[in-house]
């Protein structure tokens, strides 16, 4: 029996528990100490895997739908998966060629061939229908549910807006919220209320294997976010009305403008010319926007809104508020009219169409008396005891009551203010502080520096139906399933103008449509319309026609502005469309005859085509890319390039003003 | 006392050791279940599963043990060289018809099990060993003696080696116990053996001039402490010296002669290089199995990262992931306690047998056991290199099972006979 060495058992014994001691310390370490082991083995399984709400639906006043959000599939591939394709036949239902499908897959294994990345965006529901079909077929390629915006009537492009992906920016701005592939509301109704079309973003924590592919929930969902579809809102347009404003407004430049006085909701936005929205939609998006912005009729200019021109005699309403209320006339008030408005000593005329002779302030804006308002302005400016200038300030003052000269809050980005020019304007350009009523006469008549949009120019009516006050005016009256209206536009705010000043007025507008006067054109069997023409001087071609209106005269329902570029008189075109379009929202018919409703529909007064391309080229190239003779451009006021453009009408050019 | 015998055939078995078998067995049959646990199909007795025939495995075990049992044990002994021969033959011939798993020639095909003959190579080999230094008339360890162990030892790991299955061929150099245990290596070797394998680890892992210079600290401490001795200084000079080389020697090695991808696997191991995807992947998965277990685990069939495949090989060689991802620490303790208390019992065991074949055979199966244990649990915590070594018992496969039974069970037969072979035969 060789037991000599039966000590070393015990050493043998030793080596083996210090080894296990070791092991045991070891693990210590990485599963209680150490929590970087933790957190990779989460890493390793976990994948958050987005799901993407619903936007917001918007709808009419009515309930009608004006976006709504269809259905689209993302194609999705993980390379590693796909195993035995048929790519003949997935070429085939996706209506790809095979150089295309080599060209995604490669582009989907650069990304990673584990993971799933996008092979195929957006592909239409009745593409997605066949392929669904044979995607058994096809492992590795799973669909993605997305939703895209759709527009059934093709309307209220520029008031609606687009979306599109987000870019590097609205990322960073957004403080983590948007990620690549997101979208955003680009323009219109679409950005002014993403915060609440948007919806939220659900997440699912999906635990994967180590080949990624899906297992489950991670912790039976403990961690999942639901997705929250986007607030709706509801529009205070009147898509019927809608319809009809962009038919009537079809191949010719211009902006209508409906609002009910009694809430300051839009009925009717036109700016034609339009696009069809549902261009700006899937995967044609970028052609199309690009195709739209090189467009030289700039369809995705919101002239509403963006588009500022001197008012025309429209504006004549507005003076004649302003006047009564600073005292310097009544309704009493006569003035002679010869033919035309002497000023500066008698050495310079603004003249009048006619020779209305001894004119009251209801004739006066019957018949759109410039020589009227020449006296009106003058009183304003010089005969209240003060300088020109303070004198002036006032006045300002008072038209920015009326909305003008400043934005008006509309639940839309990109509005302008307009242009009401500072006395300090006139005194530099004067010179000295001297000047009077003469220097700057044109106001008097809505022409000269000032700039007003067709919603302002809407507004003004609204005012006068309401008899001194407007809301802002806005688009969406409703929002998510309360249907709660925002705070701002429930606000009264008030014109400054005392409610009895402006029977007068009203009166002139009731006779110039109803008793020949010169909106005769807009007359409408039934409804007591009071309205205003309105001729705009344009240097550069044909005169842009404006009508504004309210209707019925006692308890208003609609006050309603139509701006035509370059169709001239403004009882010609602007008046009978804004008929129309009284008659069908008061009464749902339009009694118009039909050869004048023809002569709308059909009249085509876009620019013509210019002849002399190459000078128009060269002038781009040297001119800062603006075209003199397009239209957009002569009708936006901007006094600082007054000169260099000279597209606005010096007073001491008045010569021929219509009306 | 032959009443005695007769009547308690069964108290003289060791049941203790049974029961630390079974468990060991049982651990490993749930933590494959989890393993390789599908929801949809979550029968423990799937035979189509792993865990399903892992049940068969265990089952047939239990059988072979008992029938191992009641073999008479002196059949073992003389029986031994014959059963070394025969798994020589299936070595070879594993190297002529083998079907090649993972890289390894070392499976022969029989129906629907494979046999992988160098799982029997440690019983062959421990038998022979056992055989040949036990009939040694000679009392004292002797040169010849130990050389020609040494070559039964080295003529299966030769083959094993060629398949090339490096980690099996490792497992018989635990067989340095036994040797040492019957005084054919001194504890000094031991000692330096083990110094040389820990400066080797060391060297690579710390820049060499520091590692030579905290030599130098701690030989001069203990220098200092031995001062009175002058041999004592002069050793410790010796030692020192012989260290530096060594540990120069080691850095040239690794810099020169090993190729780039070797190095990178050595990095990988002693943490010196990040590749979770490259090299390292398997060992870097494995410490996030088991290190995100944290104290208690995350709960039977719960673990994440070895359900979802994250980490490979996860029912066999990876098999202790499963454990210390859904058991935690607390229960890879648990599980490290049973092996340990299974390796101290069979030392114990192999002190109270009677004749020096049981004894060494009790040391070689120890020692394997222990090898395995150490390397394979080792490996997936990342402190020593990753070698395809399964866990005893615990892993996944039949041939493993039923190699390591065996082993286990033949001791046992040894130790419940020992009273009577102790008086009756020799």
């Amino acid at each position: 029996m060789n037991n000599s060495y039966f000590n070393r058992k015990f050493v043998i014994q030793g080596i083996f528990i210090a080894i296990a001691l070791v092991i045991v310390a070891r693990l210590f370490y990485i599963q209680v100490i150490d929590d970087k082991y933790l957190l990779s083995a989460n890493n390793n399984v976990m994948r958050k895997k987005i799901i993407y709400p619903a936007r917001g639906v918007i709808l009419d006043r009515n309930g009608k739908v004006l976006v709504q959000n269809e259905p689209v599939y993302d194609i999705m591939v993980t390379p590693r998966e796909v195993k035995d394709l048929d790519t003949l036949l997935l070429c085939d239902l996706l209506g790809i060629d095979t150089l295309d499908f080599n060209v995604r897959m490669k582009k989907a294994k650069a990304h990673s061939p584990y993971r799933a990345s996008q092979f195929m965006k957006q592909v239409s529901s009745t593409v997605y229908a066949k392929f669904q079909e044979h995607l058994y077929k096809f492992r590795g390629f799973y669909p993605l549910n997305r939703t895209v915006r759709s527009y059934p009537d093709s309307i209220a492009a520029q008031f609606l807006g687009y979306i599109q992906e987000v870019n590097d920016r609205d990322i960073e701005k957004s403080s983590g919220f948007y990620r690549p592939g997101d979208y955003i509301g680009a323009s219109g109704v679409e950005r002014a209320y993403e915060e609440l079309l948007r919806g939220k973003r659900g997440v699912e924590n999906q635990m994967v294997d180590a080949l990624n592919r899906p297992q489950g929930s991670f912790m039976e969902g403990k961690y999942d976010t639901l997705a929250v579809t986007g607030d709706g809102l509801v529009s205070s347009l009147d898509k019927d009305l809608q319809i009809l404003a962009e038919k009537l407004m079809k191949n010719k430049l211009g902006s209508v403008v409906a609002i009910e006085p009694s809430t300051g909701e839009i009925l009717s936005f036109v700016s034609s010319p339009s696009y069809n929205p549902n261009m700006m939609v899937g995967r044609e998006l970028g052609n199309n926007y690009m195709k739209l912005l090189n467009d030289e009729t700039k369809p995705m200019f919101i002239r509403p809104i963006q588009a500022s021109y001197p008012p025309g005699s429209v504006f004549k309403v507005v003076s004649a508020l302003t006047a009564q209320q600073a005292g310097v006339i009544n309704d009493q008030t006569v003035f002679y009219c010869p033919g035309g408005y002497r000023y500066g000593g008698g050495r310079a005329i603004m003249r009048c169409t006619h020779v209305d002779g001894a004119t009251g302030l209801v004739k006066s804006i019957k018949m759109s008396c410039n020589t009227y308002y020449g006296y009106v302005y003058a009183k304003m400016i010089d005969s209240r005891g003060m300088s020109g200038p303070k004198a002036y300030d006032l006045w300002k003052e008072a038209l920015g009551k009326f909305g003008l000269g400043h934005k008006l809050g509309i639940d839309l980005p990109g509005e302008k203010p307009g242009l009401v020019p500072t006395s300090d304007f006139y005194t530099k350009r004067y010179g000295s502080g001297n000047w009077r009523s003469g220097f700057n006469i044109s106001l008097s008549i809505g022409q000269g520096e000032l700039g007003i949009t067709p919603l302002q120019m809407a507004n003004i009516m609204a005012i006068v139906a309401n008899r001194g006050f407007y809301y802002r005016p806005h688009l969406i009256k409703g929002i998510g399933e309360k249907q709660i209206v925002k705070e701002e536009f429930t606000e009264k705010i008030s014109a400054g103008v005392d409610a009895k000043y402006y029977e007068a007025v009203i009166e002139g507008m009731s006779q110039a449509v109803n008793q020949g006067g010169t909106g005769a054109a807009s007359k409408i069997a039934g409804i007591e319309m009071c309205g205003k023409t309105g001729t705009v001087q344009n240097p550069h071609g044909e005169n842009h026609a404006v009508f504004f209106a309210f209707a019925p005269r006692v308890n208003p329902k609609i006050a309603i502005a139509v701006f035509v570029e370059n169709a001239g008189y403004g009882g010609t075109w602007a008046a009978p469309i804004a008929s129309m379009m009284v008659e069908k929202y008061l009464k749902d018919t339009i009694s118009l005859p039909k050869y004048i409703q023809d002569r709308i529909y059909n009249g085509n007064l876009m620019p013509k085509p210019k002849v002399k391309k190459e000078e128009t080229i060269k002038k781009d190239s040297t001119k800062n890319n603006k075209p003199k003779a397009e239209p957009v451009r002569t009708a936006l006021v901007d006094p600082k390039k007054q000169n260099e453009s000279g597209i606005l009408v010096h007073h001491s050019q008045v010569r021929r003003i219509h009306e | 006392m032959n009443n005695l015998q007769k009547k308690s055939f069964f108290g003289r078995i060791d049941w203790l050791t049974i029961g630390l078998w079974l468990a060991l067995c049982l651990i490993g049959w749930f933590n494959i279940h989890a393993a390789v646990y599908d929801p949809e199909n979550p029968g423990l007795f799937n035979l189509a599963t792993n865990y399903g025939k892992q049940s068969i495995y265990i089952f047939t075990a239990l059988i072979i043990g008992i029938c191992i049992l009641i073999i008479d044990s002196r059949f073992f002994i003389s029986s031994a060289p014959i059963i070394y021969i025969v798994v020589i033959l299936l070595l070879l011939a594993v190297l002529v018809v083998g079907r090649n798993v993972g890289g390894n020639q070392a499976w022969i095909p029989l129906g629907s099990f494979r046999l992988q003959p160098s799982e029997f190579g440690k019983l062959a080999t421990c038998l022979l060993l056992a055989y040949y230094l036990s009939n040694q008339t000679n009392k004292n360890p002797n040169m010849k003696t130990l050389f020609i162990g040494i070559c039964i030892v080295l003529f299966p790991v030769a083959l094993v080696m060629l398949q090339p299955d490096t980690g099996s061929a490792l497992a018989f150099f635990s067989l340095v116990f036994v040797f040492y245990r019957e005084g054919y290596v001194s504890t000094g070797l031991l000692i330096i053996g083990g110094l040389a394998i820990l400066l080797f680890v060391l060297a690579l892992l710390i820049n060499q001039w520091i590692l030579i210079g905290c030599l130098a600290l701690i030989c001069g401490f203990f220098a200092f402490m031995m001062r009175k001795k002058r041999k004592n200084l002069i050793n410790m000079a010796i030692l020192f010296v012989v260290s530096s080389v060594y540990i120069l020697c080691v850095d040239f090695a690794y810099e020169q002669i090993l190729q780039p991808h070797q190095r990178n696997r050595i990095d990988i191991i002693l943490g010196k290089m990040d590749d979770p995807k490259g090299q390292g992947y398997n060992l870097n998965q494995s410490m996030i199995a088991i290190g995100s277990g944290q104290l208690f685990g995350k709960g039977y069939l719960q673990g994440t990262q070895t359900k979802y495949n994250f980490v490979p090989e996860q029912s066999t060689d990876f098999i202790f992931c499963t454990v210390g991802e859904e058991w935690g620490f607390v229960g890879s303790v648990v599980l490290i306690s049973i092996y340990v208390a299974l390796l101290v019992r069979l030392v114990n065991i192999a002190e109270r047998q009677r004749t020096a074949f049981a004894r060494i055979y009790a040391y070689g199966v120890a020692s394997i056991l222990f090898f395995h244990f150490f390397i394979n649990i080792g490996m997936t915590i990342g402190i020593v290199p990753v070698i395809g070594i399964p866990l005893p018992f615990i892993s996944y496969g039949g041939s493993s099972l039923w190699s390591f039974t065996i082993l286990l069970f033949i001791l046992l037969r040894f130790d419940s006979a020992r009273k009577g072979t102790a008086v009756g035969l020799i």
